[in-house]
């Protein structure tokens, strides 16, 4: 028993032996190098059950160095189960600093939302996916699915959105809304919302996804053009919540509504809990804390 | 006087394997030829093989051997030999025929079944059916059957939608098998006067006539079927 | 059909047209059983062929190979693609089948659960070949859905309805449309109207009949039902036991069936 340094000395740097990272950073590789395409991986068990970011865990495991400082985030906030336990575990497994500021972070995995502030070259933003395959919704078939994508056939992709303009008169996606990546792969981008697609597009950051359950990763490499699917007479739009976030007043974020009270009080605040907190640090005041300074 | 077909030396036998092979010889050594502006017409009793020989002119029955000439395009073809899609070209441009029964296609309205053979050589639709309307409305049709499928119509109703499918076209040879055997006489010398006009217009006219009076009205030759009546009856 | 028996120039056609589909000696093994052997034919545009027989007669098997479904284990078919050129199937890319089959070939299955996404609106069924091709405008590809659904006697108000509401007729038309929306060439059946009511059949077959003729498809039709081969198509061939037994004139087969097997499917029919 000779605990060094904040690891646990019965574990391997980041839990994963490296055998394993090896196997996963080909597969990243592999990934980088077919933008958008699903690598498939021999994903291992984790000390976590699927569905809390298996895939995505394994993907940081594998790029993350003692230098590293890692942000974990679930539905953009740094302080839900999810993302404590996950850094947590990184924390005692690895020893890495982590940090809850973007721009600090030089690894982020995310559940859900790519942070507001914009992703800098040199860092690496990790997502959780659990059903990479776009197609899947209409052609179970996983022989099938992979022709279709070797074979550039992803009518069916609009066949899901013509759906949704069919039910609803618009495109009812608002999650997981499917992209193009580089003009060649159909890619799920996770269920992040869909008013973060545009962040994809040409980010100089790297892009990492992993789904654990699946067994699949793929990637986005920097500066790699990413488009979401649309019709031309609907074409791709993010929500707007037409009022500014109630603490830190940030308009064209995205927004989580907060009930606050059984009487119909409600306020929306800023998903991203970082981007908000370094905006009212910076002296920035929504409606909300401006009444509360009045009172 | 042009002869646009020539039958010569056309055998039908037809072999019963379904009964231990019995061969049935229908008619053999059939020779004959039609001349344009001509209306021959088949005679002998009934079960003498006339019928067989209208079929086989049709491609609607095989020949056992012989020829059966036909100008079709300026090109002469041996309809014993012509290939499906050939015999389907004949018979979308030369040779015509009035079959005794209306083979009628479910839901199709009358004008259209009279219509179709021009729409099928590429007439404008609406064209095609003021051409059958002219047909109908000669042959006494009223005009509230014509946009009613034929399915249901009387034996004779169906008989002169079929005559008029029959003869909306110019094909220079027509083949009638009994036109007029349901027609009551006001309609049926509506069809005399319908085929002296295609003998004016120069088509080559064989038919089948039950009726007398109609032979005796359209035919300028007999062609006397029991003469191809085969001597050896049995193999 | 017996173009490559005779010499050149006296095909008796007259029209001198060249073949869309040039199947020619065809045969499908399953280990030691025969699927079908030694198929040989032609099909010319616009030109509705019937292959029938029993079950087991191979019929569905030759139509598989033909289809580029299935493998034949010996023999070449070729198409005529869009561009004049005489292609063998079975050498072409897969990418290039793929496509083939979702632009110039429709299939309709005699189970229409088989041709249809049944999770998806009627609308969509017709769009997706729309889309599969590349059309990305929703207005235009609803309106063309529409027109379809009317074309094959399916109301304008059943286009966001799943084809799961829909009855056994209905849905079979659904499949007609969304095989035909992008302007086929070439439709293979197998057993089209199989299944079905006999009232439902009649509408379905005068429905095909009409659609086949104003668009000048050509067609190979798998039945078992001589009646079907009668109303929908030209040109006939009898299949018995993986071998081609007769063929023909459908009329000229019908009414002067020469092949034993033939005569005793003919002599088979109940008349009414």
């Amino acid at each position: 028993m000779n605990a060094t340094a904040g690891a646990i000395a019965t574990y391997n740097f980041a839990y994963l032996d490296e055998q394993t990272k090896r196997m996963i950073r080909r597969a990243i590789l592999k990934g980088i190098a077919i933008p958008g395409y699903q690598v498939p991986f021999a994903s291992r068990e984790m000390p976590m059950p699927y569905g809390w970011g298996t895939g995505g865990v394994q993907v940081t495991a594998s790029i993350l160095g003692p230098d590293d400082t890692l942000k974990v985030i679930d539905q953009g906030a740094d302080d839900t189960t999810n993302a404590i336990s996950i850094r947590k575990f990184f924390q005692k497994t690895a020893g890495v600093a982590t940090t809850t500021r973007t721009g600090d972070a030089t690894v982020i995995q995310t559940r859900h939302r790519i942070p507001e502030t914009p992703l800098k070259s040199g860092q690496v933003l990790v997502y959780q996916v659990p059903i990479p395959e776009p197609l899947r919704f209409l052609e179970p078939r996983e022989t099938e699915t992979r022709k279709m994508h070797a074979l550039e056939e992803y009518g069916l992709m609009h066949v899901k959105l013509y759906e949704d303009i069919a039910r609803n008169g618009h495109i009812a996606t608002t999650y997981a809304y499917p992209v193009k990546v580089e003009g060649r792969y159909v890619m799920d981008p996770s269920p992040t919302p869909k008013f973060d697609n545009p962040k994809m597009h040409m980010s100089p950051a790297l892009q990492l996804f992993g789904a654990g359950r699946e067994k699949r990763i793929y990637a986005i490499p920097p500066f790699t053009r990413v488009v979401s699917l649309d019709f031309e007479d609907h074409p791709f739009t993010v929500q707007d919540f037409g009022r500014p976030c109630a603490l830190c007043g940030a308009e064209h974020v995205y927004l989580d509504e907060v009930i606050l009270d059984d009487a119909g009080g409600r306020m929306f605040i800023c998903s991203d809990t970082d981007h908000c907190e370094e905006r009212r640090e910076a002296g920035h005041a929504g409606e909300m804390l401006a009444g509360e300074a009045a009172q | 006087m042009p002869t646009p077909l020539v039958v010569s030396d056309v055998a039908k036998t037809f072999t019963m394997h379904l009964r231990d092979g019995i061969r049935l010889n229908v008619v053999e050594h059939v020779s004959f030829s039609l001349k344009a502006g001509s209306c021959a017409v088949l005679g002998g009793p009934s079960g003498s093989g006339k019928s067989s020989i209208l079929k086989m002119l049709y491609g609607n029955y095989g020949a056992d051997t012989g020829q059966i000439i036909v100008n079709h395009r300026g090109r002469l073809i041996d309809i014993t030999r012509a290939t499906p899609r050939g015999m389907l070209a004949i018979r979308r441009e030369t040779i015509g025929y009035v079959s005794q029964f209306l083979r009628a296609v479910p839901r199709v309205p009358a004008i259209d079944v009279a219509a179709e053979p021009l729409v099928a050589r590429g007439l404008d639709v609406e064209r095609a059916r003021q051409r059958a309307a002219g047909l109908l409305d000669r042959l006494n049709l009223p005009e509230r059957l014509w946009h009613l499928p034929p399915a249901t119509f009387s034996g004779g109703e169906q008989q002169r939608v079929n005559i008029a499918r029959g003869f909306i076209t110019d094909h220079p040879v027509l083949l009638l098998d009994e036109p007029t055997a349901s027609l009551d006489a006001a309609n049926r010398d509506v069809v005399i006067a319908m085929i002296a006009e295609k003998k004016e217009q120069g088509v080559a006219l064989l038919g089948i006539f039950h009726d007398a009076d109609v032979r005796e009205a359209v035919a300028d030759t007999v062609i006397d079927v029991t003469a191809f009546t085969p001597r050896s009856a049995t193999a | 059909m017996n173009a490559i028996d005779k010499p050149a120039g006296h095909g008796q056609d007259g029209t001198g047209e060249a073949p869309l589909l040039s199947v020619r000696s065809v045969s499908k093994f399953y280990g030691t059983r025969i699927g079908c052997q030694e198929v040989t034919f032609d099909l010319w545009p616009g030109e509705v062929l019937a292959i029938v027989g029993e079950s087991g007669s191979g019929k569905t098997t030759l139509l598989n190979c033909i289809s580029t479904r299935l493998p034949p284990s010996a023999g070449t078919v070729n198409y005529r693609v869009r561009t004049g050129e005489m292609r063998e199937l079975y050498r072409m890319s897969e990418a290039e089948r793929r496509l083939l089959m979702r632009t110039d070939w429709g299939f309709v299955h005699q189970n229409p659960a088989d041709g249809l996404r049944m999770t998806v609106s009627a609308g969509a069924n017709v769009g997706e070949r729309l889309m599969a091709v590349g059309d990305r405008h929703y207005g235009h590809i609803r309106d063309t859905a529409i027109d379809w659904l009317g074309r094959v006697e399916i109301g304008e108000d059943r286009v966001d309805d799943q084809p799961r509401a829909f009855s056994g007729g209905m849905r079979q038309r659904l499949q007609i449309a969304r095989n035909l929306v992008t302007g086929p060439r070439l439709v293979f059946m197998d057993e089209p109207t199989g299944g079905l009511d006999v009232s439902v059949q009649a509408r379905l077959l005068d429905l095909l009949r009409g659609l086949v003729a104003d668009l000048g498809l050509a067609a190979i039709v798998v039945t078992h039902d001589l009646a079907v081969a009668r109303l929908l198509s030209h040109r006939m061939m009898v299949m018995k036991e993986g071998r081609v037994v007769e063929t023909g004139l459908t009329d000229r087969v019908l009414d002067d069936p020469q092949a034993p097997y033939t005569q005793l499917l003919v002599s088979s029919i109940l008349q009414v």
